[in-house]
């Protein structure tokens, strides 16, 4: 105790009091509580992988944000708010609120009639074996590699901020989280995630209340920020005319079509990891209100992330660098921005809670990425291609070992992104190649009935290799840079985002085609699956305010005025 | 939402029950024994109210979700 005493007080960027230690332990005894508790309601197949589809539209839908919201996720964008100003909101507003709208009320309702239990589940069901293999293996490959990755870059922060040992930072959080998802299931994972979710308000909310009192609130931040770094930091569409005119060399046509589009449809309603979560839901209704609590919520999450990156350019006496500069010159970097803010204002206590909702933010991600890897793995692939006719119970057993070996390869891939640094941006661009073909072989499965097996397979591979091969051919020749992005000051954000649209244009174009030219299922084989041949139960009976699309509009009139406020 | 008898929400009750008393108590023994070191804007002492609030809405939320053999699912 002595010793692990030591290592927390060994810190680098802040020190923690007893009190604040006595925090983060609490925090790790609780989280494990809850999944001892509900060890024994995770003895079906539909219980430890499916949390038993009983959850309500508020738990479904804050775990659905929350197992988004991991602590990179934080501290990498309010960096990125540091680096780039107020438009890194794009990726909060325009980049989740339409797409979770979108999956609300127009694709969950196909996800939960067919009573799939994932994604791929949902391709098998529409476009056959084929699709679906292809689809989980890439799924399940780049989620527990994505895991391992945030784990390490984790443990990295850890390690800056407290002091920490990465190796001390890696065991625990993993052993934590195998512990309680393999205990209680997807339930252990989504109640967690709740939990997780309050105190990551909890810890945060302070950092940008005490920073607009010092700043002398929004008016006198914003002068500040145009006399320290510069106007444009505070306009969310003013800047986006052109790719010259904002520090993210982006222009608007890659924000609302790459971004608002593409990539935020293809992760926020394909991304099993999210998705999973509101398939949980105890009814359709429930299915489809998860996502529009969730969007509600993160409309709110900039005044925790973007803001506080603001708030330091304006208030913070050092000025912050990227990682290379920083450590050659001993500074702080950009993605230190957030642990920075929270020194700066948090006493004994709040610095324990900002540094709990860190972690809490780390492990449920984490957890997000291990339940959705264990329900693909024995569902998708083991059922699927190497063991069909187990019972029940086997597939539950596997559940369980599968989250435990989950777990076991993330560390795995963290300790190997710990001797091999390149690793990381190749897995994170890898990932980013199957989100867009994805969305667009999903959606034209769902609205298109003339849509075939082969076409949803061959646009799926041929959006996939396109991805692939435009990010080669930039990484091999910069200059091509002006072709995929349309313009050679493009900076690499903005090739992401048209390499996006490219792909799944291609994805959507291949898919029509090659549908076009094979035969399509039989409307009865389609019933459940696709738009025009499912009932939809209506909602006309119930009172307006209980309908989902009544708070769906409510959420998008209140995005489009917080677009235009600030724009 | 409700976890074999017990809500979720009373296990988030507990969380913020125990964090804010943590946070409060902080927060008062800085109040008599000042830090060398303060952060800034100290004289607000965020600690003692915002360890309060969570202490309140912990103690709120557990009195309002407390696990009773009746019980039927709520929220």
């Amino acid at each position: 105790m002595t010793s692990q005493l030591a290592m927390f007080s060994a810190s680098r960027l802040v020190h923690l009091s007893t009190t604040d230690i006595v925090i983060v332990i609490f925090y790790f005894a609780l989280v494990l509580a809850i999944g001892w508790h509900l060890r024994g309601q995770a003895k079906t197949g539909e219980d430890f992988f499916m949390a038993g589809r009983e959850m309500t539209a508020w738990v479904a839908g804050l775990s659905f944000l929350s197992a988004n919201l991991g602590s990179l996720e934080l501290m990498g964008w309010a960096g990125a708010a540091y680096q780039y100003g107020i438009l890194a909101t794009h990726w909060y507003w325009i980049g989740a609120i339409p797409a979770m709208l979108f999956l609300g009320l127009v694709m969950m309702p196909f996800y939960y009639i067919c009573k799939t239990h994932s994604v791929p589940g949902y391709l098998k069901l529409r476009f056959g074996e084929a699709s679906r293999a292809l689809s989980a293996i890439s799924f399940a490959f780049m989620t527990v590699l994505m895991s391992g990755i945030n784990m390490y870059s984790m443990a990295l922060v850890m390690k800056v901020v407290l002091g920490w040992d990465i190796n001390f930072s890696i065991l625990v959080s993993s052993i934590t989280v195998a512990v309680y998802v393999a205990l209680g299931g997807l339930r252990s994972a989504i109640f967690n995630e709740v939990l997780q979710f309050i105190l990551i308000w909890a810890g945060a909310l302070l950092i940008p209340i005490l920073g607009l009192i010092e700043a002398g609130g929004w008016r006198n931040l914003k002068v500040q920020i145009a006399h320290n770094a510069s106007a444009e930091y505070t306009h969310l569409w003013g800047s986006l005319g052109s790719f010259n005119s904002n520090p993210m060399g982006v222009n608007w046509v890659g924000i609302v079509f790459g971004l608002g589009a593409i990539l935020s449809f293809g992760y926020w309603t394909t991304d099993f990891l999210v998705v999973q979560r509101v398939l949980s839901a105890k009814d359709i209704r429930s299915a489809k209100m998860a996502p529009i609590i969730g969007a509600a919520f993160k409309m709110a999450v900039p005044f925790i992330v973007i803001l506080p990156g603001l708030l330091a350019l304006a208030v913070l006496p050092v000025k912050l660098t990227g990682e290379t500069l920083a450590i050659a010159s001993g500074g702080h970097s950009y993605n230190e921005v957030l642990p920075l803010m929270l020194a700066r204002y948090c006493g004994p206590g709040l610095l324990g809670l900002g540094i709990t909702a860190l972690i809490a933010g780390f492990m449920s991600g984490m957890a997000g990425n291990v339940s959705a890897f264990t329900t693909v793995w024995t569902y998708d692939i083991y059922r699927a291609l190497i063991h069909k006719k187990a019972s029940d119970q086997h597939y539950v057993s596997m559940g369980r070992w599968s989250t435990v070996v989950g777990v076991a390869i993330s560390v795995g891939t963290a300790y190997l992104v710990m001797q091999f640094a390149s690793i990381m941006d190749y897995v994170q661009a890898l990932f980013s190649f199957f989100i867009a073909p994805l969305f667009g072989t999903v959606i034209l499965g769902m609205l298109w009935k003339r849509t075939t097996a082969a076409g949803g397979f061959w646009g799926l591979l041929a959006g996939t290799l396109s991805s692939i091969g435009m990010y080669a051919w930039v990484k091999m020749d910069p200059a091509a840079l002006r072709y995929v992005a349309l313009s050679s000051s493009a900076q690499p954000m903005a090739e992401n985002l048209f390499r996006a649209l490219w792909c799944w244009i291609i994805c959507v174009l291949v898919t029509v085609i090659v549908s076009l030219l094979t035969r399509p299922k039989s409307d009865q084989e389609l019933v459940g699956l696709v738009y025009g041949l499912t009932p939809i139960p209506s909602e006309r009976e119930i009172a307006f305010y209980y309908r989902p699309v009544f708070w769906a509009i409510v959420v998008g009139v209140v995005f489009v005025v917080a677009n235009v406020l600030l724009w | 939402m409700r976890t074999g008898g017990i809500s979720i929400w009373f296990f988030i009750g507990i969380s913020l029950f125990v964090n804010g008393a943590l946070v409060l108590q902080a927060g008062i023994r800085e109040l008599f024994h000042p830090p060398a070191q303060p952060v800034v804007l100290y004289s607000l002492h965020a600690n003692v109210w915002w360890g309060a609030v969570l202490f309140v809405v912990g103690v709120l939320y557990c009195a309002r979700f407390y696990p009773r053999r009746d019980a039927t699912a709520s929220s």
